[in-house]
């Protein structure tokens, strides 16, 4: 049965409530197989989950001691963190910690010089950086580190002037950056090099318009977008790509109509959530990444998200802006 | 989850995932304990296996094999049979959990770690790879794995694009191949390798992607090595200039009474130089610059660019004119020389290898007469242009030539495609082509003819705009450009748009308003304009006016500016005093779009605040974008009515980080 078929008059709306309820129930819905499997990446899980909930204005049904707490029991005594008690740490679950943290305006219980020094540790030779001790290397991970760091105001711990080289040589011919040198593009490679660039007042590296062009043909005829050519559409470009638009001011190139309709109609009406495509089964990151692709298409009712930080403007301006 | 239905699932279905998970979550806990004790027997690693083979995505089990694998290691005496065993054990593991599922990073990192231990056979990593690619040929973690690879067999750049030969021969449709393509053949022609010269390959390469794109229109696969391609036939690698202000055989007028030059800074004006692409090393040994007058001998270039950048487009230094002596003499000549001594080199390290001379008169006139230090009008005051005086060709030279496509290949290659795109009339990749080859036909083409090319590009993208509505406005800015490039090629078509503004030594003003622009383009050509109006457009930025160093009065009422942020390229222009942002849309939206174009904390490029900032912290958090860009302007006159954010908070604000303002909305300030 699908659950697409109820009423047409919500339609075209943003359940906001529904998705709300899904995202509490979701955090206490432990027995199902999908959420032993993801137990690695609760940490991220949660970043997700959190931030929908502040783009929807609704944090405060949230006891901030709670995930705290259960935050640090994540801290490694290298100062990185892990996707959930118990397991490794990793910057992918380090920036998570910091992004929450930065949402509930708790930073200042971080040890700042022990995290930052984790994150600064991975940095290579070639200004490249390593996901954790085992030497993945990949421009996420350069993302994660100039996010992470920039956030707890600690850029000056790496060499920012190696780390934009380097990713400037994972950059294309097509405009766009994958995660190594070579390596094909990527919508979501493509957010991470863009973002990092954004946050060292290094976007002038990038050639706005062939990018932006390979960019806003990411739009297909549904109006959803995907992350490579010749691909299917997915809610999580919405995020990706959008973001990416926004960065380098050409988001007018695609019709932002048709996408808000895309993600509305991935929405479960009636239990709440989002898929990657209409009828397919909602979990939490696609539930993120519609409404975050709403917040940056300026849907009503849903707060203004920061395209580079992946955080609510109005904390990352509360961290950045204010003295 | 991907690609996976939605469904309610009957309760004997949860049972079941209720038993798994539980099975699942007994061997986690269990390899945990393993793992958090450090045991390494044959029973834990077997259960590792086992979590993996399930869950590939837990990467603390990877980790923990590595720890596995190494404890083993230093166990055992190098024993290259032992070792191999150990190894060929993990490889067999990932090659099970890719079985699983196939985009792990854990698994292919695993896999990536093993093969650097140095031990294990790598042929066989490639027919592996051959295997896999034909299930999945678009997999982008196979394909980073095979450059792996590749590298740690030496296996050649050209077996490589060989390969790709073979997958898009089986598949057109295979965007990572003609990726991968692109990446060889760029190294390739770069190291000049036998036989890979671009007069000789990129004809061949057009061949083949014209297959691609000819058998199935709709299919992006090959559009993007096709632009590619283009890029690779209309710009040449060496950097050239394209204009400078003043221009060859010109001459300017300055006024030795310094007080109201419209060059503003009294005693010294801009030399600028623009160009083809972002280059660095222009200094006053890659420049020299021959004159009489003095204190010119050590001249200071610097580019116009953000802070953190050493390359740009567009390089500035004042020229001093002032003179300690009492008299001066009327006219001096300037002779500038750009590239005599090498350092002039392209972000991609390409030499600026061509020396270009220009050579200027500056005239020195005793006395000019004043202007009235009052509000600059728009609308009254205006002198039309001469058309028939030679005014214009001693401002700007239009007829540039361009040394760019001299080459016989390229003119054919483009000459070619146009013939051929030309069979796709209906298809909007084939008119999209088609207006990106005739762009760069009209470049190389006689002013007459250009004319033609540029309307026939207006009417294409106009055609876009219809037949593929969802990028609107990436025709309409194209359009834009086209039209930009239209107007500043036609000596005729510039003098009906220019006047002379009396109230301020006759400056130059260009209209360029009513033009229905989204955005600005061919500021090269545009480089001796004072005045400039913008006014009802639909731009939404100032990105490009950053060139035009002589601007003192900007006009850009009645456009799509929606914040103070896409004014940051204003930020660079020394001279701009006048300002009208009236009725535009900032303050309007949620969604700042030139948020990280423009220098501020948010990009860790501007951090100082000054004591006004200090004073007023909440309301530079709240208008951070107008706080940074219009204290670093000096702004005399300032319109910004018609905007949302318009209030009497604002604009108390605004007076506070501009003290200099003198009018703001048409009123004189109480000074």
């Amino acid at each position: 049965m699908s659950s697409s078929s109820s009423s047409s008059s919500q339609m075209g709306e943003l359940v906001a409530d529904k998705h709300v309820r899904y995202i509490l129930m979701s955090e206490k819905k432990k027995e199902s197989f999908e959420s032993v499997v993801m137990d690695h990446l609760r940490m991220n899980g949660a970043y997700w989950g959190l931030t929908t909930l502040d783009l929807l204005d609704k944090l405060p049904s949230v006891s901030v001691d709670e995930v705290v707490s259960w935050l640090l029991t994540c801290q490694h005594e290298s100062g990185g963190f892990a996707g959930n008690t118990g397991h490794d740490p990793h910057v992918l679950y380090t920036l998570s910690a910091v992004q929450i943290l930065a949402l509930f305006d708790k930073l200042d219980i971080l040890d700042v010089a022990k995290v930052s020094s984790y994150i600064a540790g991975l940095q290579n030779e070639d200004g490249s950086f390593s996901g954790d001790m085992w030497g993945e290397v990949d421009t996420r991970f350069s993302y994660i580190a100039i996010c992470s760091l920039s956030i707890l105001k600690c850029l000056d711990k790496i060499n920012v002037e190696k780390a934009v080289d380097y990713i400037v040589s994972c950059k294309n011919l097509d405009g766009g950056f994958g995660c190594t040198p070579g390596a094909e593009s990527h919508a979501g490679q493509i957010f991470c090099c863009v973002g990092a660039l954004a946050i060292t007042g290094s976007l002038h590296h990038v050639d706005k318009d062939l990018l932006g062009w390979w960019l806003c043909e990411r739009q297909v005829k549904s109006g959803g977008l995907n992350g490579r050519p010749e691909k299917l559409p997915d809610v999580c470009y919405s995020w990706w790509v959008l973001s990416s638009l926004i960065m380098i001011d050409r988001v007018h190139w695609i019709n932002k109509a048709k996408l808000v309709k895309f993600i509305l109609d991935c929405q479960d009406l009636e239990n709440g959530g989002i898929s990657d495509r209409p009828d397919d089964a909602v979990d939490i990151f696609h539930t993120y990444f519609g409404v975050a692709g709403l917040s940056l298409l300026e849907y009503p009712g849903v707060k203004a998200i920061d395209p580079a930080y992946a955080l609510p403007v109005d904390v990352i301006n509360r961290i950045l802006l204010t003295k | 989850m991907h690609g996976r239905p939605r469904k309610v699932y009957k309760p004997e279905e949860e049972a079941a995932s209720a038993a798994k998970a539980a099975k699942l979550r007994a061997l986690q806990s269990q390899f945990m304990s393993y793992h958090h004790n450090k045991i390494y027997t044959k029973e834990a690693v077997d259960l590792s296996t086992k979590l993996l083979e399930i869950n590939p995505e837990a990467y603390t089990a990877w980790n923990y094999r590595k720890l596995a694998v190494e404890d083993k290691l230093s166990r055992i005496e190098s024993d290259p049979d032992l070792v191999k065993t150990i190894l060929d054990e993990e490889l067999s593991v990932v090659e099970s959990a890719l079985k699983q599922n196939f985009k792990s990073y854990g698994a292919w990192h695993h896999r990536k770690w093993v093969l650097s231990k140095g031990h294990s056979s790598i042929g066989n990593e490639l027919r592996l790879l051959d295997k896999f690619q034909k299930l999945d040929t678009r997999n982008f973690h196979a394909w980073n794995y095979r450059r792996f690879v590749v590298e740690l067999t030496n296996r050649s750049e050209q077996d490589e694009l060989q390969y790709t030969d073979v997958m898009i021969g089986s598949d057109f449709s295979n965007y990572s191949a003609w990726h991968n393509r692109s990446v060889l053949l760029s190294s390739l022609l770069a190291r000049k390798v036998d036989g890979f010269l671009p007069n000789k390959k990129i004809p061949d390469e057009y061949n083949l992607v014209h297959d691609a794109i000819f058998t199935d229109e709709d299919d992006q696969s090959g559009w993007f090595y096709h632009l590619w391609l283009l890029d690779q036939t209309v710009n040449v690698e060496t950097p050239l200039l394209t204009s400078s202000w003043p221009s060859h055989g010109s001459c300017i007028n300055l006024s030795a009474g310094c007080l109201n030059d419209s060059f503003s800074e009294p005693g010294s004006f801009p030399l600028i130089i623009y160009f083809n692409q972002a280059v660095g090393g222009v200094s006053s040994s890659t420049v020299t610059v021959d004159t009489e007058l003095k204190g010119n001998e050590d001249l200071v270039w610097e580019p116009v660019s953000k802070k953190n950048s050493q390359v740009s487009c567009v390089w500035v230094a004042r020229l001093k004119y002032m003179s300690s002596e009492p008299c001066f003499r009327k006219e001096y000549k300037v002779k500038v020389r750009i590239g005599d001594s090498p350092g002039i080199v392209s972000s991609r390290g390409c030499n600026f290898s061509a020396p270009y001379e220009f050579i200027f008169t500056a005239h020195v006139h005793d006395t000019l007469e004043e202007s009235q230090g009052g509000i600059v009008s728009w609308t009254d005051g205006f002198d039309i242009w001469d058309a028939e005086s030679k005014d214009l060709n001693s401002l700007v030279n239009l007829d540039q030539s361009n040394a760019q496509l001299d080459s016989k290949w390229r003119q054919e290659a483009i000459a070619e495609e146009i013939d051929l795109f030309r069979e796709l009339p209906d298809s909007k990749i084939g008119k999209l082509t088609l207006a990106r080859l005739l762009m760069a036909k009209a470049m190389i083409s006689d002013a007459a003819v250009k004319g033609v090319h540029y309307n026939e590009i207006l009417d294409l993208y106009k055609d876009l705009m219809v037949l593929d509505s969802s990028h609107y406005q990436y025709y309409k800015d194209e359009h834009s450009v086209a039209l930009l490039r239209k107007v500043t090629s036609s000596t005729e078509d510039l003098s009906g748009r220019l006047f002379r503004y009396r109230n301020m030594n006759n400056s130059v003003c260009l209209r360029l308003n009513n033009l229905s622009l989204s955005r600005i383009a061919s500021v090269e050509k545009l480089l001796f304009v004072q005045m400039l109006d913008l006014s009802h457009n639909e731009l939404h930025s100032t990105e490009g006016l950053e060139a035009m160093q002589l601007l003192s009065c900007l006009n850009l009422s009645h456009n799509r500016i929606r914040s103070f942020s896409a004014l940051d390229s204003l930020r660079h222009l020394n001279q701009l005093r006048v300002l009208n942002v009236s009725h535009n849309h900032i303050g309007e939206h949620s969604v700042d779009t030139t948020r990280y174009l423009c220098s501020s904390p948010l990009s860790n490029s501007e951090c100082t605040r000054d004591e006004v900032g200090r004073q007023m912290p909440s309301l530079v958090t709240k208008y951070w974008d107008a706080y940074f860009v219009l204290r670093d302007l000096n702004l005399k006159q300032l319109d910004i009515t018609g905007n949302a954010i318009a209030g009497d908070e604002f604009r108390s604000f605004v007076l506070q980080v501009v003290p200099k303002l003198v009018w703001i909305d048409g009123k004189k300030l109480e000074s």
